[in-house]
C-alpha cells in the first residue's frame, strides 16, 4: 500500500468527449491530499458525475492521468479500485435483495469472505440506522434508508478514498445533520479521505477543508475552504428584534444592504467598513432591541452564484 | 488481487445468480420441464409410434437428446443474456462489480458460472422427466456429462455476449426467439442429418447446434452423425472464441462504460 507517500487522488489534465460529442470535461486537475475532506461543486450538467465516473472506472476519459494514493487507474486499476468506495448519485442495488445480501456481495467483489462481511456488514448497518431492515428487501426502504445503504455498502472494504456523489440529496434535515456527524467521524476518527458532491452548499461549508467548482467541464475555482468564502469580504447575520421590522429601520440600514426577511427578522450584511457594532448600535439608538443575533451560514453559496452565475 | 481474493469474487457472482434461479424457479426450471412433458406426450404417443424406429431406438428415445440440449441451450443463454442486460440496463448494479477489483476474466467466468449452473440442472431435469416416458440408457455418462457442461458453457459465452450488446429487451429475446430456437429445430432434434439430401445436409453441418446435440446423443443412445471428436472439437473452439469476444468487450468496456 501507498501508505502516506501519495495524496489520495491526483486528477491531471483530464478531457472527456462522448460519442455524441458533447465536451463534459475540457481538460480537469486537481488534487485531494490524504485524509481531507474535499467538497467538488457545480450546477447540473457541469461534469462532476462525469468526473467521479472517470475515478472509478465507469467512464472512460478522452485524455489525461489519474491516480488513486499513487496508483496510476490505467496501469494498475485494481490496486486503485481497491482503495475507493463510491455512494453513486443514483440507488443502484438491487432493490429485491436484502440490505445484508447487498453489503456482503460488494464485499466479495474486493475479495473479502462472507464470514468476515457478514459481521462488519451488521456494524455498519448499526451505525447507519438500518440494522433492524437488514433482512427486508431493499425496495421497502425508504429513499434516506436506501442512500445509507449504498453508504454502508461503500464503506464494507475498508476503502481508503470515499466518493460520495450527492448523497444526502432527498434526505430531510435531522437525517442529514446525522449522516453529517457519521462523516465527521470517518475522516476524524478513521481517516478517511473524502470527496463530497452536493447541492447542498451548506453542507459543503459545514463538512468539507477544501473545495473546487466546477462549471461547464473547467475547474472555475479551487482551494482552502476557508480562503474561497475569504474572497468574500462580506458576512451576512439574521437579527431578530424584539419589535416589528418597520420600513423606516430597513431604510435605516441601507448601507448593510438590509432585507426584512419576516415580521421580526431583518438580515444585514456587513463588511470591512461597516461592522456588526455599528449596526447594533443604530438599532439600539433608534428603539429596536436585539432579541438574537445569527450568522447566516451561506457564503459558500454566495461564492458559487457569483462565479457560476446560477 | 491474489488467487484466493479472486474465488471469492467468483463464487460471489455465482452464488447471486443460483440464489436467483432457485428463488424465482417457476420462472427458470418449470417451463423447460413443462414444455418436455409435452414434447413427450405429443411425440411419444401421438407420432411416436407412426413414426417408428430410428436406429434401433424408438423416436422418442431418439428425440430425447435434442430436447435435453433445447432445454440447456434456450436456459444458459437466456439466463446470462438477462441477468447481465438487467443488471446493466435497469438497476445498474453491473456498477457494483465494475467498480470493484474484479478483473474482466472473473467477471465473465462469474456470469457464465450462473448459466452453466442453470443450463446443467435444467438439461437434468428435461432428461429425469423424459424417464417417465421412455427407458433413459447411458451409453457413455462422461460424455453425456461433458456435453451439458460444454453446451451450457458455450451458450452462457453467448448470452453474455448478448447482455453485453442489448440496448433493449428486445435485444435480448430476438437471439433466442429468431436464431438459437430455428437453429436448434434445425440441428438435428427431430431427425438425423443422415435423412438429409446433400445441400441439406451440408447446411446442417454448419449449425453448431447440431454438433452438441449429435455429441449427446451420442453420450445417451451411442449414436452419431459425425465422429464425437469433431463436435469436440467444434464447441471447444466456438468457447475459446466467445471467451475471447467477452474478455474484449469487459476489457475495454464496449457496452458497459460511456
Amino acid at each position: 500500500m501507498n501508505e502516506g507517500k501519495h495524496p489520495a487522488l491526483v486528477v491531471e489534465h483530464v478531457k472527456k468527449t462522448y460519442a455524441s460529442g458533447k465536451e463534459a470535461l475540457k481538460e480537469v486537475s486537481l488534487v485531494i491530499p490524504e485524509g481531507d475532506f474535499f467538497a467538488f461543486l457545480g450546477p447540473n450538467g457541469a461534469g462532476k458525475t462525469t468526473i467521479i465516473g472517470i475515478v472509478t472506472g465507469i467512464v472512460d476519459k478522452s485524455a489525461g492521468t489519474v491516480r488513486v494514493f499513487g496508483y496510476d487507474i490505467d496501469r494498475e486499476p485494481e490496486k486503485a479500485k481497491a482503495c475507493i468506495g463510491v455512494v453513486p448519485q443514483e440507488i443502484n442495488f438491487n432493490i429485491f435483495e436484502t440490505p445484508l445480501d447487498i453489503i456482503v456481495n460488494q464485499a466479495g467483489y474486493y475479495g473479502i469472505s462472507r464470514k468476515e462481511a457478514i459481521p462488519r456488514a451488521e456494524s455498519l448497518l448499526r451505525s447507519l440506522g438500518i440494522f433492524d431492515k437488514k433482512d427486508q428487501e431493499s425496495r421497502a426502504l425508504s429513499g434516506g434508508m436506501k442512500r445509507r445503504l449504498m453508504i454502508a455498502r461503500a464503506l464494507i472494504h475498508k476503502p481508503r478514498l470515499l466518493i460520495l456523489d450527492e448523497p444526502t440529496a432527498g434526505v430531510d434535515v435531522d437525517l442529514r445533520r446525522s449522516m453529517w456527524d457519521f462523516l465527521r467521524s470517518l475522516t476524524e476518527k478513521e481517516g478517511i479521505t473524502i470527496l463530497l458532491t452536493t447541492h447542498y452548499l451548506e453542507e459543503a461549508e459545514q463538512l468539507c477543508k477544501h473545495v473546487a467548482i466546477i462549471h461547464q467541464g473547467s475547474i472555475i475555482e479551487s482551494g482552502s475552504m476557508k480562503d474561497i468564502l475569504g474572497k468574500i469580504n462580506t458576512d451576512s447575520f439574521l437579527i431578530t428584534l424584539r419589535s416589528q421590522v418597520t420600513p423606516e429601520i430597513v431604510e435605516a440600514l441601507a448601507a448593510y444592504r438590509a432585507k426584512k426577511i419576516d415580521e421580526k427578522t431583518i438580515e444585514i450584511e456587513t463588511d470591512d467598513g461597516r461592522g456588526l457594532n455599528d449596526a447594533i448600535l443604530l438599532l439600539n439608538g433608534r428603539g429596536f432591541p436585539i432579541g438574537d443575533i445569527r450568522n447566516k451560514s451561506g457564503r459558500l453559496e454566495e461564492v458559487f452564484v457569483r462565479l457560476t452565475g446560477k | 488481487m491474489n488467487a484466493k481474493k479472486l474465488w471469492i469474487s467468483f463464487m460471489t457472482i455465482v452464488r447471486k445468480d443460483v440464489l436467483r434461479i432457485f428463488k424465482i424457479w417457476p420462472q427458470t426450471f418449470l417451463p423447460s420441464v413443462v414444455t418436455s412433458v409435452l414434447y413427450f406426450l405429443v411425440f411419444g404417443t401421438v407420432l411416436g409410434e407412426q413414426i417408428g424406429d430410428v436406429d434401433g431406438f424408438s423416436y422418442l428415445q431418439f428425440v430425447v437428446p435434442g430436447l435435453v440440449m433445447l432445454a440447456v441451450v434456450t436456459n444458459s443463454f437466456s439466463d446470462v443474456a438477462t441477468v447481465f442486460f438487467v443488471s446493466k440496463f435497469f438497476s445498474r448494479n453491473i456498477d457494483e462489480i465494475l467498480v470493484s477489483p474484479t478483473p474482466p476474466s472473473v467477471i465473465i467466468a462469474g456470469f457464465v458460472g450462473g448459466g452453466i449452473v442453470r443450463g446443467v440442472l435444467v438439461g437434468a431435469l428435461v432428461l429425469l422427466v423424459s424417464a417417465f416416458f421412455v427407458p433413459i440408457s447411458f451409453a457413455y455418462p462422461s460424455v453425456v456429462l461433458l456435453f451439458l457442461v460444454l453446451s451450457s458453457l458455450v451458450f452462457s459465452l453467448a448470452g453474455l455476449v448478448n447482455g453485453i450488446y442489448a440496448k433493449s429487451f428486445d435485444g435480448i429475446s430476438i437471439v433466442p426467439t429468431f436464431v438459437l430456437t430455428p437453429l436448434v429445430y434445425l440441428g438435428g432434434v427431430f431427425f438425423s442429418i443422415e435423412a438429409l439430401p446433400g445441400f441439406w445436409r451440408d447446411l446442417a453441418a454448419a449449425n453448431p447446434i447440431f454438433y452438441l446435440i449429435n455429441g449427446f446423443r451420442y453420450g445417451l443412445l451411442g449414436l452419431s452423425d459425425v465422429p464425437i471428436a469433431t463436435s469436440i472439437a467444434v464447441l471447444v473452439g466456438l468457447a475459446a472464441a466467445l471467451i475471447a469476444a467477452n474478455w474484449y468487450f469487459i476489457r475495454t468496456g464496449l457496452g458497459l462504460r460511456q
